[in-house]
């Protein structure tokens, strides 16, 4: 019985975090402005590290977890750079 | 002990890291030790900012006070977010005069304002001290300035130095 | 699915709680992405995805495999602190990224630099 709703709940946040990337997928091809995109896109990192944890319990392994703390680093990171480029127009000055 | 430990707390905090990703056993501990001292060491040639924390016992309380406020204010605005008429609600901008000056202090202030739903740390200008905010749900402009300075900065202020 | 059946029954019911709450707080924020107007309103939206959201999750990751494995499993704290730090990194770079884009393109309703508080509205930054 437990084990049912486990499931299902996992289902059902899977299916959430799937929707949440959709949306903010949509939100980056729809703009309207850069900083727009970007922000869309770091949501975009957080929703995909979330789902990636979610499959982790689904599945029962703990080896999702190094890709979900990649995803995060690698998010911040590309979200910096792409920040400091609009501002500046480059990122290495 | 100051020569080879540097940045005591950086030193733990690596340590830390090391154990949680590796799991506890003897041998973690003696090797997680010496790449912690060793690259704690290696930082030191950058000369990061000490913070001097006073009265450190007091950092619990803080993290709490911000646990709390950072669950009502998501609850706040979820709400918010999920009400259908949108157009009642006011956002924008609020200066707030600040007295905090340490660096660290700041930055400790800074992600607690952005990481708060419903606030957002804009601009900080240090020649005058003044914070710009972007506020979600600007009710009452004199509420946010009084929930910056009584609640978040006062506290920092008896934390560091 | 390998052995999610032996998991205690409060173990399970308290992670699916922990995990759906986080959904739920990421899906709102995703929700707010979309319908909000402007781009300074926009920018609170994935801030509850950052911090409850994720932080449900990471919870109930905790309690679930904790319990599995019947020892503490606390790596998930590692992506708890990195969110933490990290999401007011990039929000506050944004914001500031957008405040410059709309200043120099003289848009309406932004305020002008806070050092110039009190004067006219500063000219455009070129």
């Amino acid at each position: 019985m437990s084990a049912t709703i486990l499931s299902w709940s996992l289902l059902i946040a899977q299916i959430l975090l799937g929707i949440a990337m959709a949306i903010a997928c949509f939100r980056m091809v729809r703009g309207p402005r850069a900083q727009d995109r970007i922000v869309a896109l770091d949501a975009l990192y957080v929703n995909a590290m979330l789902l990636l944890l979610v499959f982790g319990m689904r599945t029962g392994s703990t080896l999702y977890f190094e890709a979900a703390l990649v995803i995060s680093i690698l998010g911040f990171v590309s979200t910096l750079a792409l920040a400091k480029f609009l501002m500046r127009g480059e990122i290495i000055e | 002990m100051s020569r080879l430990l540097p940045y005591p707390l950086l030193t733990a905090s690596l340590l830390t890291m090391w154990l949680l990703l590796n799991g506890l056993s003897v041998g973690q501990i003696v090797l997680g030790t010496a790449i912690a001292v060793m690259a704690s060491n290696v930082t030191a040639a950058l000369q990061p900012a000490k913070p001097r924390l006073r009265r450190w016992y007091l950092l619990p309380k803080l993290v709490a006070i911000v646990v709390v406020d950072i669950w009502r204010s998501n609850l706040a605005v979820a709400q918010l977010i999920l009400r259908t008429d949108q157009t009642r609600r006011v956002s924008g901008f609020v200066i707030v005069p600040l007295e905090l000056r340490d660096p660290t202090g700041l930055a400790i202030l800074a992600c607690i304002v952005t990481s708060t739903p419903g606030t957002a740390w804009v601009e900080y200008d240090s020649t005058q001290s003044k914070l710009l905010l972007h506020v979600f749900d600007l009710v009452d402009e004199a509420h946010w300035i009084d929930l910056i300075k009584n609640r978040y900065e006062r506290l920092l202020l008896e934390i560091l130095v | 699915m390998i052995n999610v059946a032996e998991l205690p029954a409060w173990a399970a019911l308290v992670t699916s709680l922990l995990v759906l709450l986080g959904a739920g707080f990421t899906i709102v924020g995703a929700i707010g992405l979309l319908r909000l107007k402007t781009f300074y309103e926009r920018m609170h939206a994935p801030t509850l995805g950052a911090t409850w959201g994720t932080g449900g999750i990471l919870l109930g990751s905790i309690v679930f495999f904790s319990v599995l494995q019947s020892r503490p499993v606390l790596h998930e704290i590692l992506i708890a602190a990195f969110v933490t730090v990290t999401t007011p990194v990039t929000l506050m770079l944004l914001a500031r990224t957008a405040l410059y884009r709309d200043r120099s393109e003289g848009s309406p309703d932004i305020p002008p630099p806070v050092s110039a508080n009190g004067k006219a509205k500063a000219a455009a930054p070129d």
